[in-house]
């Protein structure tokens, strides 16, 4: 199972709103979340190996979460649950919501992005493995499973380098930038995702306790940098740095 | 010496009303140690900690097994003022910062404890276990927290940086935050304690929930070794990009490097590319980093860079394009060809004192 979600796509250069409430989301381009996109890829790649035989995408949300699930049934994703929301639902309300498929669904594996790059919190994966009791790889950068031990080994990027562990299945794997490159969706399999089904749920059926412990009071830019200078030299460089900056 | 932790019924209804009351808020440090030392940005963590209820009691728990890590209770005893107290769990479970066991552990002590914040530092330690162990306790945590605004209310940037969202925490205890150690600056300690240091105790395992522990193992870490100081806390820090072109010319990067005393960074690009090892990635999903000196060599200045070292005192940046992104935040540019720049820096610049 994969857990996607949609966010402002990452090349938009975003707009904090002048009431301070927040970001402006109206009439920018959204996309499946960069790390998303690599954990289905990640979750289609262990499909096609034989290790899995199916691959279920999730996404949680507004209607238009349903745009983001057809994406990913269009890079191959077997099946999609959209469970509707309209309102912004923290990490840990995501991750009882994501508990409660797990139970419904049986997954071996659950993969999702290391963290969206809209709240960049970095938290959803590691709540859902706490909640279910199953190990984590989070930051993968490699994973191999092993059918037969019921295991995945899973190359971590953690601050000293890259750590390797093995943890039993089921675990909850999150993904990180190099773990592998997203496929595009061809014409074909944007024409075969229209006819995969997806399936809904409420808020209600899945009768789940909506956390509301965070409240954002607002929402604002950062300091500016005061404006830098274009030097010629690198004789004038290192002049400023020394008498200027004193930071040589 | 360890002595016999006392535990503290603290009743839930106490917990409960005690949210807003100064008087009974206490922290709970989440500490990282390595080679029998408290790791550096654990520190911030406790600067964080006061920062929030000034003298509130300041617990550091600290998990490994064998004589490093008595040895690291021992100095983490009397590593800053505001710690009072050193908790300690020593077992092969801990052997390694694994997030199954760490996350029963901050679980277990919490529920003794009854603590009004726990903090972790937003290091790859804090970001896999906090939440972890949030989802345990109920909580919804704060990650990544720039400023403290109040007991409860933080500031965190979101989209990579490019804004600020300010958060109240409405919940009931604990707290939970991991902070940005750029953000929380260590300020020097000066002279010897005249308390004596924190007391040491024995954390009780015994009632240890065993459940998840054993499904994960470590099974090995792979890094470089480098005489180069730590890139998270280096006064200044050389990066290279793309145009480097190759793990051979990224040498140049290091010669500076060391020329200056300074640490090495990269860009995704760079790293992707296979120029060098992931632990040098700065920017929004590397490593986040606030040096005195940040020099940037190739790097075109693409938002998820600028991310992880916009808060840099000063920022260089060199470049053949004029019309790259970095500097719209260099304080000094200059635009050239990094292949003849680098070398006539490495020429000119005075031996590092």
């Amino acid at each position: 199972m994969v857990a996607v979600k949609r966010v402002v796509d990452y090349a938009v250069k975003i707009r904090v709103k002048p009431d301070k409430s927040g970001v402006e989301t109206q009439n920018v381009k959204m996309s499946m979340n960069p790390f998303c996109e690599i954990a289905l890829e990640e979750a289609l790649k262990i499909k096609e190996s034989g290790l899995a035989k199916e691959v279920v995408a999730v996404s949680m949300g507004p209607s238009n979460c349903v745009d983001t699930l057809r994406t990913g049934l269009a890079m191959g994703a077997d099946r999609a649950i959209h469970v509707e929301a309209s309102r912004d639902l923290v990490p840990l309300t995501v991750a009882k919501l994501l508990k409660k498929l797990v139970e419904i669904e049986n997954p071996g594996l659950l993969i999702l992005g290391k963290q969206a790059i809209d709240d960049d919190c970095n938290q959803t994966g590691q709540m859902i493995a706490g909640l279910l009791g199953w190990p984590q790889g989070t930051f993968a950068s490699k994973v191999v499973l092993d059918k037969e031990k019921q295991v995945a080994t899973v190359d971590r990027e953690v601050d000293g380098g890259l750590e390797t562990l093995c943890l039993d299945l089921p675990a909850v794997i999150t993904t990180d930038l190099r773990l592998n490159q997203p496929r595009y969706a061809t014409l074909p399999n944007i024409m075969k995702a229209k006819s995969k089904p997806i399936k809904k749920f409420t808020l209600e059926e899945l009768n789940v306790e909506i956390k509301s412990d965070l409240e954002v009071v607002q929402v604002t830019e950062p300091p500016k940098r005061k404006a830098g200078v274009i030097l010629s030299s690198v004789d004038e460089l290192i002049d400023k740095l020394k008498n200027e900056a004193h930071v040589i | 010496m360890a002595c016999r932790f006392i535990l503290q019924n603290l009743s839930k209804r106490h917990l409960l009303h005690s949210t807003f009351a100064s008087r009974s808020a206490s922290t709970l440090i989440l500490a990282e140690h390595e080679g029998g030392s408290i790791k550096a940005q654990s520190l911030s963590a406790v600067a964080a900690a006061s920062s929030i209820n000034g003298d509130n009691p300041v617990s550091l728990l600290l998990a490994g097994s064998g004589s490093s890590l008595q040895q690291a209770a021992e100095k983490a005893a009397t590593c800053h003022p505001s710690v009072s107290q050193v908790l300690v769990a020593d077992s092969d479970k801990f052997a390694h910062p694994l997030a199954e066991p760490w996350a029963k552990l901050i679980q277990l002590v919490q529920l003794k404890g009854g603590y009004s914040h726990v903090i972790a530092t937003s290091g790859s330690f804090g970001k896999n276990i906090l939440p972890r162990a949030a989802a345990l306790l109920d909580v919804s945590p704060v990650t990544d927290v720039v400023e403290i605004n109040g007991p409860h209310q933080f500031i965190r940037p979101i989209y990579a940086g490019n804004a600020l969202c300010t958060v109240r925490y409405t919940g009931a205890n604990p707290c939970m935050l991991s902070v940005r150690s750029t953000s929380f600056p260590v300020p020097p300690i000066s002279g010897d304690l005249k308390s004596g240091g924190a007391s040491i105790s024995e954390v009780d395992l015994s009632t240890l929930d065993e459940d998840s522990i054993g499904k994960s193992r470590f099974i090995k870490l792979s890094s470089e070794e480098t005489d180069r100081p730590d890139l998270g806390s280096a006064r200044v820090v050389v990066t290279g990009g793309r145009a480097l072109k190759s793990a051979e010319n990224f040498k140049m990067i290091e010669k500076l490097a060391e020329k200056l005393g300074a640490a090495v960074g990269a860009t995704r690009a760079a790293v992707d590319a296979g120029f060098v090892p992931n632990e040098l990635q700065v920017g929004q999903t590397g490593k986040i980093v606030a040096p005195e000196l940040y020099m940037a060599f190739g790097v075109s200045g693409a938002i998820q860079h600028l991310a992880g070292m916009k808060d840099s005192k000063v920022i260089v940046a060199v470049n053949k394009d004029a019309d790259a992104p970095i500097f719209q935040v260099a304080d000094y540019g200059l635009v050239g060809d990094l292949f003849e720049v680098i070398p006539e820096l490495l020429e000119k610049l005075p031996e590092k004192k």
